[in-house]
């Protein structure tokens, strides 16, 4: 299935190629990181998880939005999504392959990276999370290969696939809720320390991952003969309009309890994302752009009339894309350490290296779902010249 | 043969990286053993000339016993060994075992090397070369 | 005789993992002593809960604090990195009384009070937040109370830096090793890529003598065995008041930190 990936175009063998590229500069910037520490960014004693650990938590709601594709398809028989449902899939595996990547360029001592395993330690969140992210990359990978192979034999696809999908929806539930659990334990992280942290990560990784695959399945229809059709997509914005507007409702309820309980180490982290303290702001701009392109994606998604029309929604899923990851990728994690255990300030922001290791991973990870999106395309291709339907 | 060609020079790429150990270290072997050198101050002064076990097991596995005496002063908090015959010595990387061998570049290094083995005992500790050196 | 891919690929895998594990034996038989064991030494300090006593009232002048820092940081090799507050390390240090007891905001305490440095360093906690998150028990506590740390294990996660409430781990960003004015050639350094911080000087407990910071205070600080009714540690709690950073939290931290008034400054 795999000789798919290669056999295509030169559009294609350039993608690929400036991936390559890509991942390969980061990749030697991480060498540089490797020899001098992690001292090259902008990580400080008081700031001591900053863009790696952002993007890991952002991306590990990507992943986990495989199940909103799934669960209408598998547990509710919604046809519609029978032909993208592979996508989301297919999104998962790249998503957890960047996260373990930046958990792995994020630590000190990456060659000891085993110590996880040779010491376990069930106490730990990092423990469990590492069961779950990497179950949750061998689940996808099984249960997207399984049902394209069967869909080339034009069979449906085996019973223990089936078993598989069924599992896959609670645990992909579960990276998510484990991932939150890393920050919501910890006493003295007033910021992190909210019950309805887990929660708050679904309602962003359900906006932000299907907005993701929105702009992914428009880039697919534009550049290939695969059309996931317009009333999948009408689906699938409808489920990130709910979820945005869920996930800004939970934003509101953590004002409240910061605001109203007026307790300083609640009130603080808030005040420092969207006002400042004492003149440090670093964050300010960005996080009411992200209010901004949150209400403003909300309302395009939620008024019919701007998300039928595919430009306008595509316009509200980037930017709402935009928002979510300004929110998750950089406010949550640095919001947790501002101020810092004595309530003084000091400030964050990433360094030029760091930023080019991160772009590499991404690379890493669009160069993985190129290549399964490639094999998922051509077989679609295939079936569209046929004229045959998935059988499941 | 379809494709011959291709198979052919995919073999022969194949071969080039898989015997890459091979042909790159031709001629660069030292086949003599290495002798570590015993000779430092404290252990010509000693009477009876012995390491805190027999010579044997040392050789082979000095490793397995630093880890147990890391593991022991470290996480046990007992930072007494009593040998295989009843002798007490304190564990200590830096003031029981480098104490006799001073020499790091002609004891330990010597071995590492013919091995090629690199540990990373020297990144914290430090060995007496790199005493005088910071000094 | 013919067999199929299925059988040839069988037979292969079958073959493997015999030479496999028949190549490991080579590996694993080795000559090993008759007979060793493992003990703490006889003139080891032991105590069921150690704790530290800080009397700031007995504090008065900055070469106060100073010696103290310098005792711990000269022997325990802890680099200095000058102005560079992000790359930083610190074993024990100061900070003014309203940011190290951030909870305990009130306007109207004695000016100084207010004003006077407190020294910090790790709070030893019974129910310490690090070593519950610490994903390969690098971290972890000792029988004794001690939260220890075991720089060949770390990782450099870092998420026990997260999870402390005291700011008391650093990380190592950078190498140290050049920025440690005055080896102590007796004491290994740390190398990039894990976290430290205060030991509780175990390395002199378990050779008989106090930690450091103590020993250096002359008088002004004190350790002791908290779970021991009789110690002076327990006496001289018993006898003057004194308070923990952030309670609230339950971390049950085992250093105490004796205040004082207008009088005592």
């Amino acid at each position: 299935m795999l000789e798919k990936a290669l056999n295509g175009g030169k559009r294609y063998w350039t993608l690929i190629f400036i991936l390559l590229g890509i991942s390969a500069v980061g990749f030697f910037t991480y060498l540089y990181q490797l020899k001098t520490g992690l001292g090259i960014t902008g990580m400080s004693r008081d700031v001591s998880w900053g863009f790696y650990v952002g993007q890991f938590t952002f991306l590990v709601g990507v992943a986990a939005s495989a199940v909103m594709l799934v669960i209408p398809y598998y547990l509710h028989n919604y046809k519609k999504f029978s032909k993208i449902v592979i996508l989301g899939e297919f999104l998962a595996v790249s998503a957890v392959t960047m996260c373990l990547l930046f958990i792995f360029v994020d630590m000190g001592q990456p060659m000891r990276i085993f110590n996880v395993i040779i010491h376990p330690t069930p106490h730990s969140i990092l423990f469990w999370d590492a069961i779950v992210l990497n179950g949750y990359l061998f689940l996808n990978i099984v249960i997207g290969w399984n049902t394209l192979q069967a869909e080339i034999k034009e069979v449906p696809p085996p019973k223990w696939v089936k078993a598989l999908v069924y599992v896959s929806v609670p645990w992909a539930v579960s990276i998510h809720t484990v991932t939150a659990f890393i920050y919501a334990g910890l006493p003295g992280r007033e910021f992190w320390l909210t019950a309805i942290m887990a929660a708050r990560f679904l309602a962003s990784a359900f906006a932000a991952g299907p907005a993701l695959l929105i702009i992914l399945a428009m880039i697919i229809r534009k550049y290939t003969k695969f059309d996931p059709g317009y009333e999948p997509i009408q689906s699938v914005a409808k489920i990130v309009a709910y979820a945005m507007c869920v996930n800004f409702f939970f934003i509101l309820l953590e004002l409240f309890t910061a605001l109203y309980s007026n307790i300083p180490g609640h009130v603080l982290p808030f005040k420092y994302l969207f006002f400042g303290i004492n003149g440090h702001m670093r964050l300010v701009p960005l996080m009411w752009l992200s209010i901004f392109f949150s209400l403003f994606a909300i309302f395009l998604l939620v008024w019919p009339p701007t998300r039928r029309n595919e430009t306008t929604m595509l316009f509200a899923c980037i930017i709402g894309f935009i928002s979510l990851w300004i929110d998750k990728g950089f406010g949550l994690v640095i919001g947790g350490f501002i101020p810092n255990p004595f309530e003084k300030v000091f400030e964050y922001w990433p360094t030029f290296p760091e930023l080019v290791i991160t772009i590499g991973v991404y690379a890493v990870g669009f160069l993985v779902l190129t290549i399964l999106y490639k094999v998922a395309v051509s077989i679609r291709e295939q079936q569209a010249e046929s004229g045959s339907e998935p059988v499941h | 043969m379809y494709d011959g060609g291709k198979i052919i020079a995919g073999i022969i790429i194949f071969l080039a990286f898989a015997l890459f150990p091979f042909y790159s270290n031709i001629g660069k072997a030292d086949i003599k053993p290495p002798k570590p050198s015993l000779d430092t101050p404290v252990i010509k002064a000693l009477k009876v000339k012995k390491c805190v076990e027999p010579e044997q097991y040392m050789r082979e596995s000095h490793m397995q016993l630093l880890i147990k005496w890391r593991d022991s002063a470290l996480r046990h908090a007992k930072r007494v060994y009593v040998n295989s015959n009843g002798e007490e010595y304190v564990i200590s990387l830096q003031k029981t075992c480098l104490r006799c061998h001073s020499n790091r570049s002609e004891f330990c290094d010597r071995c590492h090397k013919y091995a090629d083995v690199d540990p990373y005992c020297w990144d914290c500790h430090f060995s007496k070369a790199k005493q005088e050196e910071q000094r | 005789m013919s067999i199929n891919r299925r059988e040839f690929l069988k037979y292969a895998g079958l073959t493997c993992i015999g030479v496999g594990v028949g190549g490991a034996q080579l590996f694993v038989t080795r000559v090993k002593p008759a007979f060793s064991d493992f003990k703490p030494a006889d003139y080891a300090l032991k105590a069921k809960r150690w704790a530290i006593v800080i009397d700031l009232r007995k504090f008065k002048t900055e070469e106060d604090y100073k010696k103290v820092i310098e005792a711990c940081h000269s022997i325990h090799n802890v680099p200095d990195f000058g102005d560079d507050k992000q790359h930083e390390i610190k074993w024990i240090w100061t900070e003014d009384f309203e940011h190290s007891f951030p909870h305990q905001q009130n306007k109207f305490i004695p000016k100084t009070v207010e004003e006077k440095p407190v020294l910090l360093l790790c709070n030893h906690c019974t129910y310490a937040p690090c070593t519950r998150v610490c994903p390969t028990k690098a971290t972890f506590k000792r029988p004794d109370g001690i939260t220890a740390q075991d720089y060949h294990r770390c990782i450099g996660c870092r998420f026990c830096m997260a999870a402390c409430p005291y700011g008391a781990r650093s990380f190592n960003w950078l190498d140290p090793r050049p920025h440690i004015r005055h080896v102590n050639p007796e004491f290994p350094t740390r190398t990039p890529g894990v976290v430290e911080k205060c030991n509780f000087c175990v390395e002199r407990l378990d050779l008989g003598k106090g930690p450091a910071c103590v020993e250096a205070s002359e008088g002004k600080m004190m350790y002791g065995d908290l779970a021991d009714p009789n110690s002076e540690i327990r006496r001289y709690l018993d006898e003057n008041f004194s308070i923990r950073r952030k309670p609230e939290l339950g971390t049950q931290p085992a250093v105490f930190y004796i205040i004082g008034g207008e009088e005592d400054a």
